[in-house]
């Protein structure tokens, strides 16, 4: 079992396609609790995507994350461009010039990607963004690995994590980004960050497991 | 959702449309990337002002581009951050040797993107120094959030800062009494209504009729506390406290006061709330020496206003009293 490039270009239609039909969603996970613009701007950056899928049809996985990564950075704006943008800047140097990975090199590319965003957007768990539910999808996805699960085993714990991660914003403080503004406020409501990184993780299992 | 729009997602490079067939004589606009520039850019041997912000604060930031105030404005979707490559091509288009302030509101997604295109200008052999306002007093507790919002100081502080780089000033210079500015300036606002996003469609939070939001940022995001609607001088007051007790101002101080409308407040009502400003900062010793009123930074339809208090010396006055020409803002030319 690995990933192959057409399985990423799969994952990146699905994500674009997922984004879109959950666009009013996250624009409403938004509204309490931020700016009310998270499903509007991630429908832009990932159509964009889809606008170059004809240029990087042919090439290795490393080009298709890094014109992902310009894209989203140049069409979405916001906090999510730089951060999704980093997130796959970072991916895309982690597959440089490769056909396919592994699913033991996919847990390096996720956890080199998920660094990016800390790094970017300065944030630790629980302070309610989108790395509440991108490091315990890491975690799940590294310790899968090590225990020798499947691809597909391990895809799916990553994702449940993710999920799980997103769920736990809910009750929490938010203390970074617009949402940190209310305070107390910010308590019960999701974080529509972490809920686009659920959707994007969940998105990689679904597609590359065949389901 | 009630607007005069045509598609949501046309606003912003329909508004730029209408921008450059309004004001062609003052700027340039420049499509994919966006942003507006100085018709005259770039100036020589002057440093380069640029800020940016999401759109629906009009005329903040592109109507107050021209001489004397910005060089080049990055319009990003309502109420988003624009994206490094406007940011990086407007600060290639108006460097002219001198250097490039990026004058950026304390905004998460603003800091970051700005942060990306000034190491992408930097990359290029351009001189940025980039300048962080956050004056919104509303927000108390900086370790607890993304940290004090930037708002009415940024509309002086471009003002300021044009001036000062028209005057031929250094890069550091420039960048340091934008600095000086934002330290020295103070900010609250409120909110009576909220406001709808185009691409939303429907009020950004609910207000019932009888309760006004205290605290409001600029981007219909609620505020620090909401209560029942109190009288205009009530109100003032309560935005004139924190922002008079967070310097502190001093008794002898002279001091800019700028009322702003958040966009659907009439000036009529502006007017009733720097009477009462006015009347609160000459209780406290400070001399009211210059003033802004008006709908200058504002948050799409909503109704409400802030208040911004800069404390000025002689410097500060000549800056702010040098000639501007911008769409937004003009005059002693």
């Amino acid at each position: 079992m690995s990933i192959s490039r057409d399985d990423i270009l799969a994952w990146l239609q699905d994500v674009a396609r997922i984004i879109a039909e959950n666009r009013d969603y996250l624009v409403q996970l938004d509204s309490p609790i931020g700016d009310a613009d998270h499903g509007a701007n991630m429908d832009r950056g990932f159509r964009a995507i889809m606008g170059k899928m004809g240029e990087i049809s042919d090439k290795d996985i490393g080009t298709i994350f890094k014109t992902a990564a310009m894209t989203l950075i140049a069409t979405v704006g916001g906090a999510s461009g730089p951060l999704y943008g980093t997130f796959f800047l970072q991916a895309g140097t982690k597959t440089a010039g490769k056909m396919e990975i592994s699913i033991e090199e996919w847990a390096v590319v996720l956890e080199a990607a998920l660094a990016g965003i800390v790094m970017r957007g300065k944030a630790e768990v629980n302070q309610k963004t989108m790395v509440d539910a991108l490091t315990p999808a890491v975690q799940a996805l590294k310790q899968a690995v090590a225990e020798g699960k499947s691809q597909a085993e391990a895809l799916e714990l990553s994702a449940e994590a993710a999920r799980q991660g997103m769920l736990a914003t809910i009750p929490m403080l938010a203390l970074k980004g617009r949402a940190s503004y209310l305070g107390e406020r910010s308590i019960g409501h999701q974080d529509p960050g972490a809920t686009s990184s659920y959707l994007i993780l969940n998105s990689a299992a679904k597609v590359w497991n065949g389901v | 959702m009630k607007k005069l729009i045509n598609q949501p997602e046309d606003v912003v490079v329909e508004e730029l449309q209408g921008i450059a067939y309004a004001h062609g004589d003052l700027v340039k606009v420049h499509y994919n990337p966006n942003f507006i520039v100085r018709a005259d850019a770039p100036v020589k041997g002057k440093v380069g002002v640029i800020s940016g912000g999401g759109s629906g604060h009009e005329p903040m930031h592109g109507g107050f581009v021209g001489m004397g105030m910005l060089d080049a404005a990055c319009p990003g979707a309502v109420f988003t951050s624009p994206t490094p490559d406007q940011m990086l091509e407007a600060t290639k288009a108006v460097n002219g040797g001198a250097g490039v302030v990026h004058i950026v509101k304390n905004y998460t997604g603003d800091i970051m993107n700005f942060e990306m295109a000034a190491e992408l200008a930097r990359a290029e052999g351009i001189d940025v120094e980039a300048v962080i306002t956050n004056d919104d007093v509303a927000v108390q507790d900086s370790l607890y959030t993304a940290g004090r919002r930037g708002v009415g100081i940024t509309v002086i502080a471009e003002k300021i800062s044009g001036a000062a780089a028209e005057q031929g000033r250094s890069l550091k210079e420039v960048a340091d009494i934008c600095r000086k500015v934002n330290a020295q300036g103070r900010s609250m606002g409120m909110a009576l209504t909220s406001c709808t996003v185009p691409h939303a469609g429907k009020p950004t939070f609910d207000l019932p009729e009888d309760e006004m939001e205290i605290g409001i940022g600029i981007h219909g995001e609620p505020g620090r506390v909401r209560m029942k609607l109190k009288s205009a001088d009530e109100v003032t007051a309560m935005l004139m406290e924190p922002i008079i007790g967070d310097l502190p101002y001093k008794s002898g101080d002279n001091v800019l006061l700028f009322v702003n409308g958040m966009g659907g407040t009439p000036l009529l009502e502006l007017y009733v709330i720097y009477r009462k400003a006015y009347e609160i900062a000459e209780q406290h010793g400070l001399k009211v020496v210059r003033n802004l009123i008006g709908p200058y930074i504002t948050s799409l339809e909503m109704a409400g206003t802030s208040i911004t208090m800069l404390k000025v010396d002689d410097d500060l006055v000549k800056l702010w009293d040098a000639p501007v020409k911008t769409p937004g803002l003009r005059w002693g030319v």
